[in-house]
């Protein structure tokens, strides 16, 4: 297997948990830029950077359009815009209309992300209550990306989970509490 | 299966449609223009991509159906309240001092935010010495913009902005509503002109003390980026302000060093002008 060039973490209700216990392992020699696409209310809509802060060492930070994407580094999709990646490995901002009656979407973001990473991108989709990030995820594993799905079972709102392991093949399922080892096994396999 | 529009068909597409309409989308951000160009094809229901060109080549009133739905009109009135009210307690008092005062909202697709503009002037009693341009490269949304028309559903949204952004009325006195739409005051939309502009290819038109761009430039690449600033900054007056999106940044341009941030808003005022 491929070591992937980069993560991108899509979660919606009760996501935020399985998040903060990620961040404890992304460390700034995290050998691939990690993006996290979280559907927020307003009750974090700001303090969510200072809030991943305070669990991870690595830089941590809002996409800004235009910004080269560098590993180590933890991207935090922003409220109200869709976050897209250009082929030469920049962000753009998208402030379409919402998908899933979400912006950001994590479809939007899977789709965009395997287009232009193709098999050297890992997808993963945590808890959620709505069907976004799902479309995506079938996106990424027909281009050859790596697919994770939090176990539905361990998952506060497992209906996001559960349909995408419904309409997609993916590769793993992996339970809540296992997710920060497997991210970071994942990330330090050596290359083949 | 879908087919998917590679990279390089966009190109293609792109170049036609300069050649045969004098429209440049070369330099847009690709991702978002593929999303939207995909989504239309798909929508659509073209069976290959040769002969979604040869429409586009072909029938004018495609390309027009074209333009308007892949360049994005998402906007709202009084979106990012705090931005609307540090304009009112920030630059208003400061235009207020001028005799006659010109608002340019560049790329204002079907225009709520020079609706909410003219509330505020009319709130602060600038309204009748502005004047306020609205305009856009896609004639269909200036259209509508043009009618001050609106949806009913939109109006609780907009109200909520409203009270948020420090409006002090009810603001729905501002329009009539009959059944599903919202009409907006004339005595609003008497201050208003609309006109379609082209960021890309037109040219300065006037002299502004105002100038909004808000979340147009995140669909530009850098080097048009730059040009539109430039646009800007010719068409703006000593002092004036230029007011960006909530993700958007002067601070890369080539006109950054001449201008200064108001708080923590995205509004910049021009303190020199150019050399």
């Amino acid at each position: 297997m491929r070591r992937a060039k980069l993560m991108v973490i899509g979660g919606s209700a009760g996501s935020l948990q399985v998040i903060m216990e990620i961040m404890s392992v992304i460390r700034p020699d995290f050998p691939l830029p990690v993006l996290i696409v979280l559907h927020r209310n307003s009750i974090f809509e700001s303090n969510l950077e200072e809030l991943f802060a305070s669990r991870s060492q690595a830089i941590i930070k809002e996409v800004e359009e235009k910004e080269v994407i560098l590993p180590g580094v933890i991207y935090i999709a922003p409220a109200d815009y869709h976050v897209l990646i250009e082929e030469d490995q920049t962000f753009s901002l998208d402030y379409s209309e919402r998908v899933n009656f979400s912006r950001p979407s994590i479809d939007v973001t899977f789709r965009c992300a395997a287009d232009v990473y193709g098999t050297d991108l890992v997808c993963l989709l945590l808890s959620g209550g709505n069907a976004d990030g799902v479309e995506g995820l079938g996106y990424v594993k027909e281009r050859g990306g790596l697919t994770v799905v939090q176990d539905p079972v361990t998952a506060e709102v497992p209906y996001m989970p559960q349909h995408a392991l419904s309409q997609v093949a993916v590769d793993f399922v992996v339970a809540a509490g296992n997710i920060p080892a497997f991210i970071k096994g994942l990330a330090f396999l050596p290359p083949v | 299966m879908i087919t998917a529009i590679r990279i390089e068909e966009l190109d293609i597409l792109l170049n036609d449609l300069f050649t045969r309409y004098g429209y440049d989308f070369t330099e847009y951000s690709k991702a978002s223009l593929q999303r939207r160009v995909q989504r239309l094809f798909t929508l659509d229901k073209f069976p290959s991509f040769a002969e979604f060109r040869h429409r586009l080549q072909h029938d004018p009133q495609y390309f027009r159906r074209f333009v308007e739905e892949i360049t994005v009109n998402v906007t709202e009135m009084l979106r990012d309240p705090s931005f609307y009210r540090t304009l009112r307690s920030t630059i208003l008092p400061v235009l207020a001092t001028y005799p006659f005062i010109r608002i340019w909202h560049a790329g204002c697709a079907t225009g709520e935010e020079v609706y909410s503009m003219a509330i505020l002037l009319k709130e602060t009693g600038l309204l009748h010495k502005s004047l306020l341009y609205g305009t856009d490269i896609n004639p269909q949304v200036i259209e509508r913009a043009r009618k001050g028309i609106f949806p009913v559903s939109q109006m609780q949204k907009f109200s909520e902005n409203y009270i948020q952004s420090g409006g002090i009325h009810d603001f729905s006195s501002y329009y009539t509503a009959n059944y599903h739409l919202a009409k907006f005051d004339n005595s609003l939309t008497g201050k208003m002109i609309f006109s379609t502009h082209n960021l890309v290819s037109d040219f300065s038109f006037n002299e502004f003390q105002l100038i909004l761009c808000r979340n147009v430039l995140i669909y530009f690449e850098r080097g048009l980026q730059s040009k539109v600033f430039k646009l800007f900054d010719y068409s703006l007056e000593n002092f004036g302000y230029l007011a960006l999106g909530a993700k958007e940044s002067l601070r890369f341009s080539p006109i950054a060093d001449r201008y200064r941030q108001i708080g923590k808003e995205k509004i910049w005022r021009k303190v020199h002008e150019a050399g």
